[in-house]
């Protein structure tokens, strides 16, 4: 049996003085973001609060993830009895879950966040649409199909997702 | 109930009693053993969505051949959608590429003699072979959910959802790991996991004549996991038969 809410040290009302103490007693944060584009190029990827490396390079990293990700879609438009609209949506273990947004073109938004986090396809939405669509597809000197550089970017997806509500900027 | 003993895992026996299942809400169950290999599955009797159309010739609708099956590929409309698979041709069923009767199905839509027909499309059923691969990838997609963790000691992939079903995992410390696949909605299904260990550890494992990690041929296994999903369903339901 897992026992994994003995392991956690912030399940005690030390977090946000600002929360109300159901909300502080619940511990909600942002791991990481990656962000793909159709042929797999990890166009973007940030880190909030990441305990664990994966343990193998950082491209190595990002091409599992997209596979995993690719191999997750076929197996889920497999396996559903009826026909899907939205497809995979996300995806949670013992200790995080991994939201997962798809727009037609191929452009895919990841996000791990904590364990009380619920549906939050409009946050990537919003990342896709006001963030990543405003600032780098629409910018001539942002090439398509590499990493993103513009800084502009880096610090407006920063701001945006330490102001999201399930963001909770713990200490360590 | 079926009066078949135990024979072959991808049993439809649910078909049996599919006249009380309105709200068909658990939809299958696999184990797979500590290597990816696939030991044991069920399948609810769900009636997929078809639609069953006549058409003339020349056939405004794009199929391809895609895994020994005849597949839309292009010209969704009125219910068929992309990727529903060619289910029967004027009443006589297809099985992959070719009808009952021997006939090839590409061919034969080829050939405007033969119109108009009526062709009825539906989602494909999977194979017994698709689904022992589904199972493997399933088991590889678990550890590397679990290695790709950014929080240190981190299981396997325990629940995954999607817009039409959402799926269940439980690993056991021996490395078992059962499946359900369940309406987004339906409630309890972890103790329904444990639940099926316990029928698994009573009526798989104390079985003399039962190997480990071989595919479960037993039918007290059977018919104690039929009762238990009929509870799960009867206990957490929430109105999905609306």
């Amino acid at each position: 049996m897992l026992c994994w809410c003995g392991l956690r040290p912030s399940w005690t009302l030390e977090t946000g003085s600002s929360l109300s103490p159901s909300l502080a007693a619940i511990p909600m944060t942002v791991h990481n973001l990656y962000l793909f584009d159709r042929n797999g190029v990890c166009l973007h990827y940030s880190e909030w609060h990441r305990k664990k490396q994966a343990g193998i390079p950082k491209e190595e990293e990002y091409k599992l993830m997209y596979g995993m990700l690719f191999s997750i879609r076929s197996f889920v438009s497999k396996m559903s009895p009826l026909d899907m609209k939205d497809g995979f949506l996300s995806f949670q273990t013992s200790r995080y879950k991994l939201h997962y947004y798809e727009t037609p073109t191929g452009i895919k938004v990841v996000m791990n966040t904590d364990l009380g986090v619920g549906p939050i396809r409009d946050v990537l939405h919003h990342i896709y649409s006001a963030l990543y669509v405003e600032l780098v597809v629409k910018n001539p000197l942002c090439p398509m199909g590499q990493t993103v550089q513009s800084e502009l970017f880096r610090s407006r997806l920063d701001s945006y997702v330490r102001s999201l509500p399930f963001f909770s900027a713990r200490a360590g | 109930m079926t009066a078949v003993p135990g024979l072959g895992r991808p049993k439809e026996a649910g078909s049996e009693r599919h006249g009380c299942s309105a709200g068909m809400a658990i939809f299958s169950v696999y184990v797979v053993n500590k290597a990816g290999g696939l030991i044991y599955q069920w399948d609810s009797y769900s009636p997929r969505a078809e639609a069953e159309k006549t058409f003339s010739y020349p056939l405004d609708l794009l199929l391809k051949l895609h895994d020994e099956r005849v597949l839309v590929a292009f010209g969704q409309r009125d219910g068929i959608r992309v990727g529903h698979a060619v289910l029967a041709i004027n009443g006589i069923d297809v099985n992959g590429k070719y009808t009952a009767d021997g006939k090839e199905v590409l061919e034969y839509l080829g050939n405007s003699a033969n119109y108009p027909v009526s062709i009825r499309f539906g989602r494909p059923r999977l194979t017994s072979n698709e689904k022992l691969m589904l199972a493997s990838m399933f088991h590889s997609l678990f550890a590397i959910g679990s290695q790709l963790s950014p929080e240190q000691g981190s299981s396997g992939i325990e629940m995954l959802e999607t817009d039409t079903f959402k799926l269940h995992c439980f690993q056991t410390l021996t490395g078992i790991k059962f499946v359900v696949l369940a309406d987004p909605r339906q409630a309890g299904i972890d103790s329904l996991l444990r639940k099926i260990y316990e029928i698994y550890s009573d009526f798989a494992l104390k079985n003399p004549f039962y190997s480990l990690e071989m595919p479960i041929r037993c039918e007290l296994f059977d018919q104690n996991l039929k009762l238990a999903l009929e509870v799960a369903e009867k206990a957490g339901t929430f109105g999905t038969g609306s």
